[in-house]
């Protein structure tokens, strides 16, 4: 991965809170991370743990009120994006900032056509004519693999299966070439057979068009087949981030270690028994004072309680540019196995 | 367990079928069928798990459904413990119930949310049972033990507690009256993974000391490789592959198994980059349209010109190892001879018209 060039997206300290009428919900803490041009970041976590709320909040995509970016800095291409008034930041949407959506029949329009909603963004971003619009239209479906494009510019969403579906939603996130690509579990709600497509596809996209793409998931096995890098959220932190081989080969938060070994394999050993991770996450009713793994972390020790662990360096590497880790417990060597 | 263990089986299914009809027009005439299962035959045994996986639409779940008689089955026969469920008369089946339990997928939608968790575990002993308060009371605390749930908690509804907790509320409902066999239909699905793990570990406890059967429908391949002793795999309303669990994932034989196994994506960045995937084309057909012959002869990446005329039969080609592909069978095109004289075939009737 080109490692010295400038990011294109940077985010540092990122906080959003939901007011609720039940308190104040913390559900992104102090998140800082990159994403370098071309690179794939791989965020995993469970739901609830803040990845999509940290992902949403960057391009102002939550409803407020209730929710509330109350601190951060979201640089792309030299702009703060959390500074931006509303229009400008319509025109970071869709033009410099494509999404990708979990579930594509719920983001799709079902009332327009597929064509209509590909060629949105073209004549409202890109300034093209209608007819410039629909072959650029066509040209997208048919890079996202949808064979006979021009006829099916004219049919609607539900004439199309759901790996279909996902593949227009690639094509309108795409429209505009954006310089990152935020997709949002793209493929949890397909079949494997059709995850395979769609991870296929995005592979073959990055070679052609070289975005750089965050991929949010809670798989770790789709993080690992496609990832150069991963962050791993947990209550609204990020508490493990790492080069996706560094992570699965040596891991170092608590957290990552049992995520990685609750999951069973489809090959190698069968364990008898699934590793469990007691408990259940927490709810972030206020800003946390102390690790939030710590009532689930078989490690935990008086200082987790009384502070919260910034992420440090484990490779000498500054904060975010090779592995660093969200906790207090010193980890063993690598290799070592824990209890 | 390696199979050869249990040779009792609990649960034999022959030929089950399950059309919905659809109708359409004015008159609202019947136009055709969804063919949801299309002769299905499978035997689970005593103390098994048998692993039922496919993609959405393949009939998984209609097939767990069927099992229990919560739809008629258009054709077939289903029996659990000696009898004949698809045949059986409402009071007999209401006698039956007891034996046979299911688990659902979302827990959220199979609570009713205005009963306490004490009143929702407790039902089936209002139902079945002409126990009185005390000895009920007693029960479903007895129950709330066994699945981890504190008794403190029995009078609360179902909104306070979490996805894994709903969860083993449905389990401890299910486990009330005794059963022997269990459809677990996605147990799992619904729950983070940190939360499957617990919910999957309480099932095969429960399964060690109550001795239960379970038939474990799920789409999540490797879950099913920890949980299951034997795994039949589904296409498009029919049972592809049928195989003791070590062998199916060590060497899956039919084509769709193969292409399903490949595509799941294993935690593991070094072998992800070296594996060789099986990308299959296209989607699976409508099931109220299949393909004439093979049912996979769209997709298939091995497919010959007889798959498309001539529908594949399960038959055993290894010991223990039901498959069916032309691949397999020893064929010479002429699939309605009856193939060689081991191979025993399971009667999958499913001609289509």
């Amino acid at each position: 991965m080109p490692d010295g060039a400038s990011p294109v997206l940077e985010v540092r300290g990122l906080k959003t809170v939901f007011r609720t009428r039940g308190g104040e919900i913390h559900a992104v803490n102090s998140v800082s991370f990159h994403l370098r041009p071309g690179e794939l970041l791989g965020v995993v976590g469970e739901s609830g743990s803040g990845k999509s709320v940290t992902m949403m909040s960057l391009i102002g995509l939550l409803p407020s009120p209730p929710a509330e970016v109350r601190s951060g800095e979201v640089m792309l291409g030299g702009r703060d994006l959390l500074k931006l008034a509303p229009r400008e930041l319509q025109e970071v949407r869709g033009a410099k900032v494509g999404f990708v959506f979990q579930d594509p029949m719920t983001s799709l329009n079902p009332v327009f056509t597929v064509g209509n909603q590909i060629m949105e963004p073209l004549m409202k971003h890109m300034g093209l004519t209608k007819a410039q619009a629909e072959t650029r239209a066509a040209e997208l479906l048919t890079l996202v693999g949808i064979p006979d494009a021009r006829k099916r510019l004219k049919s609607y969403p539900h004439q199309f299966s759901g790996g279909m579906r996902q593949r227009v939603m690639i094509a309108i996130a795409l429209a505009c070439d954006p310089d990152v690509l935020i997709a949002d579990e793209p493929t949890t709600a397909l079949d494997v057979t059709i995850q395979a497509q769609i991870i296929e596809l995005v592979k073959d996209l990055r070679q052609k068009l070289g975005m750089a793409i965050v991929w949010i998931t809670h798989d770790l096995g789709v993080i690992a087949g496609i990832a150069d890098r991963v962050m791993v959220m947990y209550g609204g932190q990020v508490v493990e981030q790492a080069p996706v081989k560094e992570l699965f080969a040596n891991p170092q938060h608590p957290y990552t270690r049992a995520l990685l070994k609750t999951v069973p394999s489809l090959t190698g050993e069968r364990a008898a028994r699934l590793e469990v991770i007691q408990g259940q996450p927490p709810i972030l009713q206020a800003e946390p004072s102390a690790c939030p793994f710590r009532a689930r972390c078989p490690h935990a020790f008086a200082r987790c309680e009384q502070e919260n662990p910034l992420r440090r360096a484990i490779d000498g590497l500054p904060v975010g540019k090779g592995h660093d880790v969200a906790c207090h417990w010193s980890a063993p060597a690598a290799g070592a196995q824990d209890g | 367990m390696a199979d050869g263990t249990f040779r009792n089986p609990l649960v034999q299914v022959r030929g089950l079928k399950m059309h919905f009809p659809i109708y359409a027009g004015i008159l609202r005439r019947k136009v055709g069928d969804v063919k949801a299962v299309d002769g299905v035959s499978f035997d689970i045994f005593e103390g098994e798990t048998l692993g039922l996986v496919g993609e959405s639409g393949c009939g998984k779940s209609t097939v767990g459904r069927a099992l229990l008689r919560l739809y008629e089955p258009t054709d077939g026969s289903v029996v659990i413990d000696g009898q004949d469920i698809a045949t059986l008369s409402p009071d007999a089946l209401r006698k039956k119930r007891p034996t046979m339990q299911m688990v659902f997928q979302d827990p959220q939608a199979s609570l009713n949310p205005r009963m306490t968790v004490a009143a929702i575990i407790g039902e089936p002993l209002d139902e079945h049972t002409g126990w009185d308060d005390a000895k009920k009371t007693a029960r479903v605390y007895e129950l709330m033990d066994q699945v981890g749930l504190n008794r403190r908690f029995a009078n609360r509804y179902p909104h306070e507690f979490s996805g894994g907790q709903r969860q083993r509320i449905g389990i401890a409902r299910a486990l009330a009256l005794n059963p022997k066999f269990i459809v677990c239909d996605e147990p799992i699905a619904a729950l983070d993974v940190s939360i499957q793990a617990q919910v999957v570990n309480l099932l095969e406890d429960l399964q060690d000391r109550l001795g239960l059967t379970y038939l474990f429908i799920s789409h999540d391949l490797s879950m099913v490789r920890h949980i299951a002793d034997r795994v039949a795999v589904m296409y498009l309303g029919r049972i592809a592959e049928l195989s003791p669990r070590d062998a199916l994932y060590a060497r899956p034989l039919h084509p769709y198994a193969q292409a399903l196994l490949s595509a799941v994506p294993e935690a593991d960045p070094g072998r992800e980059a070296t594996r060789q995937r099986i990308i299959l084309t296209g989607d699976v057909p409508s099931p109220a349209n299949p393909p004439k012959g093979c049912t996979f002869c769209t997709r298939c990446p091995k497919v010959m010109p007889h798959c498309r005329e001539i529908e594949p039969k399960l038959a055993e080609v290894e010991p223990g190892r039901f498959v069916a592909c032309h691949l397999f069978t020893d064929n010479t095109a002429g699939g309605h001879a009856s193939s060689g004289p081991e191979v025993r075939e399971h009667n999958q009737q499913g001609e289509l018209s």
